[in-house]
């Protein structure tokens, strides 16, 4: 199961910027395709969804890079294995 | 244990009441606080704004989540009980955008972020403070009372919602201060009740105890994200867990009684006793659910309930929109000739000899079912009207018999300073051309309208499935002092990020697909996204979280 974890952190790593680029693809199509009245509604629509959907995406690349290095090869059984603090 | 439970399950289905009326509202809210004909636009905004309050959820888990791991549970929920009410009765004052224009729906937007901010902070200091009370073998059912609230405040949320339109009238209920505004004040009494009975709980034991020996964090925000060994935690729980039950959970309350009222065009009242009645029923499924992960481990029921809403959220929904299609039905009366709702014409802005006028008729069905259906024809007239006077005279084609006509005098719906000529009558008209009529609204006939309320009920069990266990899941994830903190960020980025744009994305995906060619779109494209997002949690939780109950959360 671990060497399934860390190979899937590798898709997560490639998964979060594909996520990014995708929606800032379809951003760009959707606000140039609006019309002129409703072209500033769209253009909100889209700054909150980057807004919000960006550091999510981060926070999957850092889920990903985790992965990879095997630091959820095995999950914390007490609070004293969290130790790093 | 009961009183504890009570205290915070009364307080919790509060904040979700508040939090849940402006999204029932949405429809009504959207014409009181933005301009008149913006149509979907005005709605999407609505819904973004109900979205806002979603998205500020995170910031609050963080504020509040760390004032509750330095100062203590209670205080910490009894402030966000005093911001979610007020600004709750507050929404409830704001006049509508006709009175003061663009100041209301900025107004309203700010209000609402603080709803979200203070949610934020509630729902993490319930759940731990019932939590850190509950004996570990019974933990999963304790925490599963906080579970029922949400669903329960959105159920008082329509209860009274139902309650108050019904009493009043269409008209009254959606006037600028009609009754829509009655359920923002109602929160204030509510809100009086829970302080005064939150005020008589004690502070959580464990709190105290880590408390009393000096060992509160000192700066909760950096031990629960500053540190790779609980921050790669906090990431499990979104990624994992919380990020697939938002999903579920939006998509099986709110998005469904969107996707009945909206889509399916089924009428307000029985769009929400659909979900009343299915919410009746499932309730009880979060303790049940909630119990059974004490005994079988909180992991595998979560991940069933995901996998279930996966594979059924298509097949469902477009059976919604089947079994409410006029093509299945068989006409029984045309009611358009008793019908006494008046034809309203407006004038069509860009081209001033056309005028546009609106008929509303109601079709009976052999199965008990009334569509109202909205039939527009175009008037073409012979010279432009503008700077004329104001009255229209028309006939329009019997719906049996297009070659017999009703003569009717409308009255004329336009803008400020245009009007129309003086006595405009058929002979006027040059041509005419009509297009078929558009349902509008329908009430559902009794088989239809249960089987909608089985299918939003097994949504519902989907739901109870993912939630029940979560609270108790979360809070053996993370250690006493930070765990306010901890578990309260991917709690409100999984819900309110993920689940709360559910309606709003949904819509927007819809509208995408929508084509000159296709100019409904693929109404069933919206569940792409909750499909998408549970999927991926699926995949992750069934892969990286283990299914152990961790018997001391002590630590």
């Amino acid at each position: 199961m671990n060497a399934i974890k860390r190979f899937l952190g590798i898709i997560w790593m490639l998964l979060a910027p594909a996520l990014v680029g995708f929606m800032f693809w379809q951003a760009a199509e959707k606000i140039s395709k609006a019309s002129a009245a409703t072209k500033s509604n769209v253009t909100l629509q889209w700054v909150i969804i980057l807004f919000i959907f960006i550091p999510i995406c981060i926070g999957l690349l850092i889920f990903g890079y985790y992965s990879v290095k095997g630091y959820y090869d095995h999950l914390p059984e007490s609070s004293a294995e969290i130790t790093d603090y | 244990m009961g009183f504890i439970i009570g205290a915070s399950s009364v307080g919790t289905l509060i904040e979700w009441y508040d939090f849940y009326i402006f999204g029932m509202l949405a429809t009504t809210i959207s014409k009181q606080f933005f301009p008149e004909d913006s149509g979907t636009s005005a709605l999407l905004s609505t819904l973004a704004i109900f979205a806002a309050g979603f998205i500020v959820r995170p910031f609050g888990a963080l504020v509040f989540g760390r004032l509750g791991d330095l100062i203590g549970r209670k205080y910490t929920f009894l402030l966000t009980l005093v911001l979610m009410g007020g600004s709750t009765f507050a929404i409830g004052l704001v006049p509508g955008f006709q009175s003061i224009g663009w100041a209301a729906p900025i107004l309203v937007l700010v209000l609402r972020l603080v709803q979200g901010l203070a949610l934020g902070g509630e729902y993490g200091g319930a759940a731990t403070y019932v939590a850190e009370h509950a004996p570990a073998h019974r933990r999963g059912f304790w925490t599963s009372w906080i579970q029922t609230t949400a669903t329960l405040g959105l159920f008082l949320a329509l209860g009274i919602i139902i309650l108050i339109r019904q009493n009043q009238g269409v008209e009254k209920f959606t006037s600028e201060w009609g009754g829509w505004r009655y359920p923002f004040w109602i929160s204030l009494l509510l809100v009086i009740v829970s302080i005064v009975i939150r005020l008589r709980m004690s502070e959580s034991p464990m709190f105290a105890k880590v408390k009393a020996e000096g060992k509160t964090s000192t700066n909760p925000l950096k031990e629960s994200f500053g540190h790779r060994s609980n921050f790669k935690m906090v990431l499990l729980a979104l990624f994992g867990a919380v990020m697939g039950q938002g999903v579920v959970w939006y998509t099986g309350q709110f998005y469904a009684q969107s996707f009945i009222e909206n889509v399916c065009k089924v009428n307000f009242i029985d769009s929400r006793n659909i979900l009343l009645i299915a919410i009746l029923f499932a309730t009880p499924f979060f303790v049940v659910f909630g119990t059974l992960s004490d005994k079988i481990g909180r992991k595998w029921i979560m991940m069933l309930g995901m996998l279930l809403g996966i594979f059924s959220y298509r097949p469902i929904y477009k059976n919604f929109l089947e079994w409410t299609s006029a093509a299945n039905k068989k006409e029984m009366v045309d009611l358009a000739n008793t019908t006494k709702a008046p034809s309203v014409a407006a004038i069509d802005h860009k081209d001033k000899k056309k005028v546009l006028v609106s008929t509303k008729y109601d079709t009976a069905y052999t199965d008990g079912a009334k569509f109202t259906y909205t039939k527009t024809d175009t008037l073409h007239l012979v010279s432009d009207y503008a700077g004329k006077t104001a009255s229209i005279g028309y006939i329009i084609p019997k719906k049996d018999d297009p070659l017999s006509y009703d003569t009717v005098t409308a009255k004329v719906k336009v803008a400020t300073g245009t009007t129309l000529p003086d006595g405009v009558t058929y002979a006027s008209v040059e041509k005419k051309s009509a297009k078929a009529g558009v349902v509008v609204e329908k009430s559902l006939d009794k088989n239809t309208f249960w089987k909608l309320v089985f299918f939003v009920f097994i949504q519902i069990i989907f739901v109870t499935m993912v939630y029940g266990p979560i609270a108790a899941f979360l809070v053996e994830l993370f250690p006493t002092k930070i765990r306010y903190t901890s578990m309260s960020l991917p709690y409100h980025i999984g819900n309110g990020v993920f689940g709360g744009l559910v309606p709003f994305l949904g819509t927007l995906i819809v509208e995408f697909t929508k084509t000159d060619a296709n100019p409904a779109g693929d109404p069933l494209a919206g569940l792409w996204y909750p499909i998408g997002v549970a999927a991926l949690c699926l995949i992750i939780g069934v892969i990286y979280l283990r299914n152990k109950i961790d018997t001391d959360v002590m630590d």
